[in-house]
This record gives structure tokens, sequence and C-alpha cells, in this order.
């Protein structure tokens, strides 16, 4: 990210200077410490003060951690569970059985590739109708087996395209939805990266929706918004700032329920960190569930979405 | 009719694809010239290729309801601007004109009708507010009509004509698609029928929602159906899109549609439909 740059080019003074000093009598330890501490301050004032567009990159930082980093993170065991029964396993959605610090749970996300060929293997992330079909299943899975959900979205869409169409990704995504309503267990949903649009809120009906502090939630991509009412992708920046899509502005919205913090400059400076805060708040927030009985559990998540919506009356 | 088409150029481009005003009038599928007062008679259906012209919330109403008549409910709801949004034009600004111009106060007209004698709960999005795409107030209306036919209990009958979720609202609109689709999940419970109309477009962010969750899903012919717009597919994948892409002949073929009606057939075969469905006369 070009508002790295800054705090890569002291990290890379720092450590030529430790190189240089090593084996030699030169003491630099004094100078090696300044740096660091400018360093410190460099991080913080750098990451404090990130336009939107700036944080919506940062959701999307080629080595931010995806959703089968963190289930390797945070689950002691995984057994992984394919396929929608109907059509195909769609490998940009994952989902599967899962203990986390001894509570079974059933999580599902979408997977974004790593490298190129990982990248097209996973569709960037971008999920077909079996995708959305499959966590369907999963999800059912869970309700009839008592199992609590953990929902981790990253995506930077439904994929638009012609089998998307073919198989009714608007029927997938749609009944999703409505089903979300009537599962049975708890639901913790939390955005990792990119929340966009029906593709994210396909999977994404919570009875707690938890953003991590570098991720993003719209009703559709700075780019997308700007191609449309701007004419013009490149006006992304702009858009992003109109569409107030960050975990903030969500929070402030309304529209979650809180912000999980990430080391500072995000989650891919420290995975492992990362990793051990959003454990923490899933198992916090399955705590806090857990004990609610079902039909309180469904009215309460009914009168959460009923609310939405801002209006005035005439 | 060399002569007739230069005339009309100049038009064209205000009139774009809603309903044309003058003694004559193009067909937008298969560029027949038609004596607008004909057309008029046939409910704005080509009578060359069938092509349903856009038709006002307004005339739906007319067109549907016993005796065209609709207890309108909830005109009062309108829009905030939530995000302070601004594009070329600030959110407000283009509330006020579409205010102004449209058929109805929001993005949807809904109240309590009846068909063939049977009281329901009726609703229909109208395009010519802001392309009749769903923000909060939108998608309150329709979340109220689902709670009316809960509460009647009565059918729902919903009419959709939407590009989808409106942008301006941001997060908040994309949340309408959960509020509408959740009060679906109850009325389904109580065992009243929800008919869902699609007309020409309905897409995206109704689409996948409520649009796609009727008991019996109907539409017009030839409308634009679909999850992403066209352009966005093309543009996605890099290739010219298949013939008749998105259609609701298309629809029908995959298997997400239950039929295709004639606008002239849309009273009658919804009237049908929900007498099968246990709607009863007052
Ligand atoms: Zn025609």
């Amino acid at each position: 990210m070009d508002f790295e740059r800054p705090i890569q080019e002291l990290e890379k003074k720092i450590s030529d200077m430790r190189d240089f000093s090593v084996g030699k009598s030169i003491e630099l330890s004094g100078e090696i410490a300044s740096l660091e501490q400018k360093l410190e301050r460099l991080r913080t004032e750098i990451y404090s003060g990130l336009t939107r567009w700036q944080r919506v990159q940062l959701s999307r930082h080629p080595k931010r951690p995806h959703t089968l980093d963190y289930i390797k993170l945070i689950a002691t065991d995984f057994i992984e569970l394919h396929g929608d029964r109907g059509f195909a396993d769609d490998k940009a959605m994952v989902g599967g059985l899962a203990t986390i610090d001894g509570q079974q749970v059933m999580i599902v996300g979408q997977q974004k590739g790593r490298d190129t060929k990982q990248k097209l293997m996973r569709n960037f992330g971008m999920a077909h109708p079996e995708g959305y079909r499959k966590a369907r299943r999963l999800f059912q899975l869970a309700s009839r087996f008592h199992l609590p959900i953990v929902v981790l979205i990253d995506t930077p869409g439904a994929f638009p395209g012609i089998g998307a169409e073919e198989r009714g990704q608007a029927e997938a995504i749609a009944l999703n939805i409505q089903v979300m309503f009537t599962l049975k267990v708890p639901i913790v949903v939390v955005i990792i990266g990119e929340g966009a649009s029906g593709g994210a809120l396909g999977i994404g009906i919570g009875d707690r929706v938890l953003m991590m502090e570098y991720s993003w939630y719209s009703v559709i991509s700075p780019e997308g918004c700007a191609a449309i009412l701007w004419r013009d992708a490149a006006k992304a920046p702009e858009a992003a700032e109109a569409l107030k899509p960050t975990a903030d502005d969500l929070l402030a919205l309304g529209i979650v329920d809180k912000i999980i913090p990430e080391p500072i400059g995000g989650a891919h400076n420290d995975p492992v960190q990362a990793a051990k805060i959003v454990k923490e708040e899933i198992l916090n927030t399955l705590a806090e569930l857990r004990p609610k009985p079902v039909d309180l559990l469904l009215d309460e998540r009914l009168a959460k979405y009923r609310r939405m919506g801002e209006y005035h009356v005439l | 009719m060399e002569w007739f088409r230069k005339a009309k150029q100049g038009l064209a481009a205000q009139e774009k694809r809603n309903i044309p005003e003058g003694l004559w009038t193009k067909c937008d599928s298969c560029g027949e010239i038609i004596y607008t007062k004909k057309i008029e008679t046939l409910l704005w259906v080509c009578p060359n290729c069938n092509y349903h012209f856009r038709i006002s919330s307004r005339k739906y109403v007319a067109l549907l309801l016993d005796g065209g008549r609709l207890d309108e409910k909830d005109n009062e709801l309108l829009s905030g601007d939530p995000l302070k949004f601004r594009d070329s034009k600030k959110y407000l600004d283009r509330l006020e004109q579409a205010r102004q111009k449209a058929d109805s106060y929001e993005g949807v007209i809904a109240g309590i009708g009846e068909m063939g004698g049977i009281p329901i709960s009726f609703a229909i999005m109208d395009f010519s507010f802001i392309g009749g795409s769903m923000g909060s107030v939108v998608g309150e209306k329709i979340a109220r009509a689902i709670e009316r036919a809960i509460n009647g209990p009565m059918p729902l009958v919903i009419v959709s004509c939407s590009g989808g979720a409106r942008m301006q609202e941001g997060i908040l609109s994309l949340m309408q698609m959960a509020k509408t689709s959740a009060l679906l999940a109850e009325l389904a419970k109580k065992n009243q029928p929800y008919i869902s109309i699609l007309t020409n477009p309905t897409t995206a962010g109704v689409m996948a929602s409520y649009a796609s969750l009727g008991d019996v899903i109907i539409a017009e012919p030839k409308a634009l159906l679909g999850f992403a717009g066209p352009r966005v597919i093309q543009q996605t994948i890099g290739q010219d899109l298949p013939e008749g892409f998105q259609s609701s002949e298309f629809f029908l073929e995959k298997g997400f549609l239950d039929k295709i009606v004639d606008r002239k057939d849309l009273r009658d075969t919804t009237i049908k439909l929900l007498a099968y469905l246990g709607g009863k006369p007052a």
C-alpha cells in the first residue's frame, strides 16, 4: 500500500542498522531504539489517520488473513464439509465443523486465494449460487444438531456471471437470508475483510455482527458505486467517502454491534495476534448468546433487523 | 418511415423507455410504429412482438385491483439522508426532484385492496422514483405491507419493478433485504399466500430478496430479471451475453419462475392463484 511506504522505509533503515552493527564494535543500540520509537509513532499516526478508501485497501491487503487462515489459528479441529448436494462444490465458500476452545461450532465463510492459482480456484472469494446453497445446507445442519454458527465474511461480491444467473444467484441469496431467520442456534457474524453487498448478506444474518477494524461492508463496492454514480471507476476514493462503509461508520449507523481491534497496521502485521483477538470475541459473544432460549433468540434476531432503516414521518 | 425516425430522433433521448406521448409510438423491441390510441387499448403491449412497455404503478393499480381501488397506507413515510450522501448531486435534491415528477412519494405504493373480492395486502414498486430503488422507506413500506398480510391475515401481492438497492443509503438499503425477507419467513407461518409479480426490470437487491421469495412467482413477458446487471456481467466475463439472457423466458427455462403471464391476463391469473391458495372473499 502506498500509504505504508514511509513505515517500510523506516523499517528497512532500522534493519540495515542492525545488520551493520552485528559483529562490530560500534554501539548503535541507542540510535536503533530511538528509530524504533519513531517507527511506533509513525505507525500510530499513519494508521489512525487513514481515509475510508485507504481502509478499504487495507481490507484487501495481499497478506491479510483469509477465512481458512483464521480457522487454522482459532480452531483445534476442523472437518471441512463440501458441496451443495445439487450442482457442485463451490471453493469460494468454505465451511465445516470446528472446535474452538472445546466448543463445537459450524464455521462458514467466503475464501479468497493468495497466489494466482489459488485466486482462480477460489474465484477471488466470489461465490456462485452453489456456494450459497452449500452455506445454507451447513446452516441447517448446524440448526438441527444444536451447533452455534460462526460466519466469517470476506467477499468482493457474489459472482456476476452467466452460470451464476442460470443457476439463480438471486434466489440462492434471497432464500439464505430468509432461512437464516429460522435457524435455532446462535449466529455470530464477523466481517474479516470485504463485505460487498448481497454476496456478504447472503451468509450475513447474525444475532451479533462484529466487524474487524479494517474491514468494510456496504451495499456496493466503492468501485461499483463510482462506475454507476460518477460514471468513472477511478472515483472510488470519493465513492468510499460517500458510502461510509468502514467499521466505525457501521457502528455509528447501528448496523454492527462491535468493532474488533486489529494489531497496529492491520491483521496482516500479526495474524496470530489478530486471530487471538477474533477468537476471544467469538467466545465472549457465544457465551452471551448460548443461555438464551431459542424463542427469545429468534424474536430478538427478527427485531434487530426489523428496526434497521432511517426515515421520517411527515 | 424514414421521415418518422428522423422526426423522433430528437425526442428519443428525453423519452427513454418510458411511455412515449404523441400520436405514434415506436416499439422499443421490434421497432414497429403503432398508433398510440391503439396501443393504449392493448394495455401498452406491442401487437407485433408482445413487448410489454413499462407502465406506471398507478396503471397497475387500475388494472389489477377490484374497481382500481387501493386504500393507500404509509404515504407519510419519507426518506432521510442517513449518509449525507452526495455524488454529482445531493441525495436530498435527488429525492426532492423524484417526489415532484414520480407517481409515488417514495418508490413504492402500498395499501389494502381486493382482487376478485379477496382482500389483499398489495404493494407496487414505482420505477419512476429513482429507478424503483430500495432505500429505507421502500423497505419499511414493503415490511409494513407484509405485516398487514400477517396481521390480517390475508394474502400478499407485490409487483416488483426495481434496479435494486438504493446506493445513496449505503448499508441501510442493503439491510432492507434482510428486513423484508425476515418478515416473509413470518408470513409463511400464517399459511397466507404471497404472489410475487415481476415486471421489467427486477434485478439486484430486490430480486435477491422479496421478489424471489413468492410462494408463486409470475412475470410479464420479456422483462429483464436477474441478480447482476447485464453490463456488469459483460465487463466481468469479457464476452457477449447469449440472446435472451436474463429475460423472463430465460428465468422460466432455468426454473426460477412459475409462469409468464401477459399483462391482459395478470389480474385473472392472480385471482385464480389466490383462490387456489386459500384466499377468501370478504
Ligand atoms: Zn414490438
